[in-house]
Order: structure tokens, then C-alpha cells, then sequence
């Protein structure tokens, strides 16, 4: 029964990382293809580790727990990876003068760093 | 263990091996720099998923430490080379 379940959700994580893979390789912008890794380190990690802690948990009597600490330090870190990644691409953008995705719009106080004036200044 | 969980497991390492393979042509292909490092960061992630998968597949608790210090380089390393691409420098 524990293998059934456990079965289903190692197979859930297995599509999520190859829905990430794939995001990876087609989307068309560098800021696009940002948000597909995090499929894989935050749900497909997350399955990942309640399939590992219900199989040890059924085989070894108590609950055997270590495992969330991975998915636990991986949802910590993804995001400070990413936003760090996301700030060196946009700077790396504007230092080549590339075209850079659009500001989000409906900000009443745009800021001055955001706009393609400021790249052109620098 | 039962044969489904068998074939769920020999299904899901082929699909990570998949994975990891489009994570690679990202990595050759990238045309920036910064997509390398996203692909290396997604291709660390997923040998860490692996080591858990293993774990099972195996029935062997010796995996949990691989798979601890591959999520901590992976994440040490990206930040790492993200602050070079960033600054210039990693350590200011």
C-alpha cells in the first residue's frame, strides 16, 4: 500500500522535472527560462521527500524525518539563488545594451533604476 | 519491494536522465553566461533528486548525506558564481 503511494508520487516529481527540463531548454528569454528550474526544487523536492520518508518510515518503525531536512534547505535557498541570478542577468543585460524585458506596468513611482534612460547613462 | 514501485522507480530515474541531458544542452548551448548557471544550478538540483530516488531504489539510508552536501554545494556554488557575474568579485 505504502509502495503504491510512494510509487505515484516519485512519478509526480519525475513529470515536474522534466516539465522544468523543458522549460529550461525552450522557453524563449533568459528571464523566462528563470521560473522553470523552480518546479523542480520546490514541489518535485518536496514529493521527493514525503516518497523518501513514507518508504523509510514504513520499513524502519518510528518516523524517520532527515530527509525534510533537504527539502527544507532547498526551499530556502532556490529563491536567494534565483533573485541573485535575476539581478546579475539584468545587470549583465544592461552593461550590453541588449533589450530589456518591459517594466511592469501600473507603478505610479516608477523607479529611476528600472528604466531604459538609466541603462543609457551608465 | 513491489514491482510497481520498481517500474515507477526505473521510470523516474529515466526521466531525470532526461532531464539532466536538456539541463546539459542548456548548459553547452546558453548563450549567456548567466544561463549556464541557471542550467549547472537545475543540473545540481536534479542529481540531488537522484541521490533520494537511489536512496529507495536501494534501501539505504547512505544516500541522505550525498544528497545534503550536493544541495548545499549547488547552492553555495550558484550564489557564488552569480555574485562573480554580478560584481566582478565573489568575496568584496
Amino acid at each position: 500500500m505504502s509502495d503504491i503511494a510512494v510509487g505515484l508520487l516519485l512519478l509526480f516529481s519525475a513529470g515536474l522535472v522534466l516539465t522544468a527540463a523543458i522549460g529550461l531548454t525552450r522557453l524563449p528569454d533568459f528571464f523566462q527560462r528563470l521560473h522553470a528550474p523552480a518546479l523542480a526544487s520546490t514541489l518535485g523536492n518536496w514529493c521527493v521527500a514525503l516518497a523518501s520518508i513514507v518508504h523509510f518510515s514504513m520499513r524502519e518503525e518510528g518516523l524517520s524525518l532527515h530527509v525534510w531536512l533537504i527539502a527544507i534547505l532547498l526551499s530556502i535557498t532556490a529563491p536567494v539563488t534565483t533573485m541573485v541570478l535575476a539581478r546579475a542577468g539584468l545587470f549583465r543585460r544592461r552593461q550590453a545594451g541588449d533589450a530589456l524585458p518591459p517594466p511592469l506596468g501600473g507603478s505610479s513611482t516608477p523607479d529611476a533604476t528600472d528604466t531604459p534612460a538609466a541603462a543609457d547613462e551608465r | 519491494m513491489s514491482p510497481f514501485l520498481s517500474t515507477a522507480i526505473t521510470i523516474t530515474l529515466s526521466l531525470h536522465a532526461l532531464a539532466m541531458a536538456l539541463g546539459v544542452l542548456r548548459l553547452l548551448r546558453g548563450p549567456a553566461a548567466q544561463d549556464r548557471v541557471l542550467a549547472l544550478d537545475f543540473l545540481f538540483t536534479v542529481a540531488m533528486l537522484t541521490m533520494l530516488v537511489l536512496a529507495i531504489r536501494y534501501d539505504s539510508s547512505m544516500y541522505f548525506e550525498p544528497a545534503l552536501l550536493m544541495a548545499l554545494c549547488g547552492f553555495v556554488s550558484s550564489l557564488a558564481t552569480a555574485k562573480f557575474l554580478l560584481r566582478g568579485e565573489v568575496i568584496e
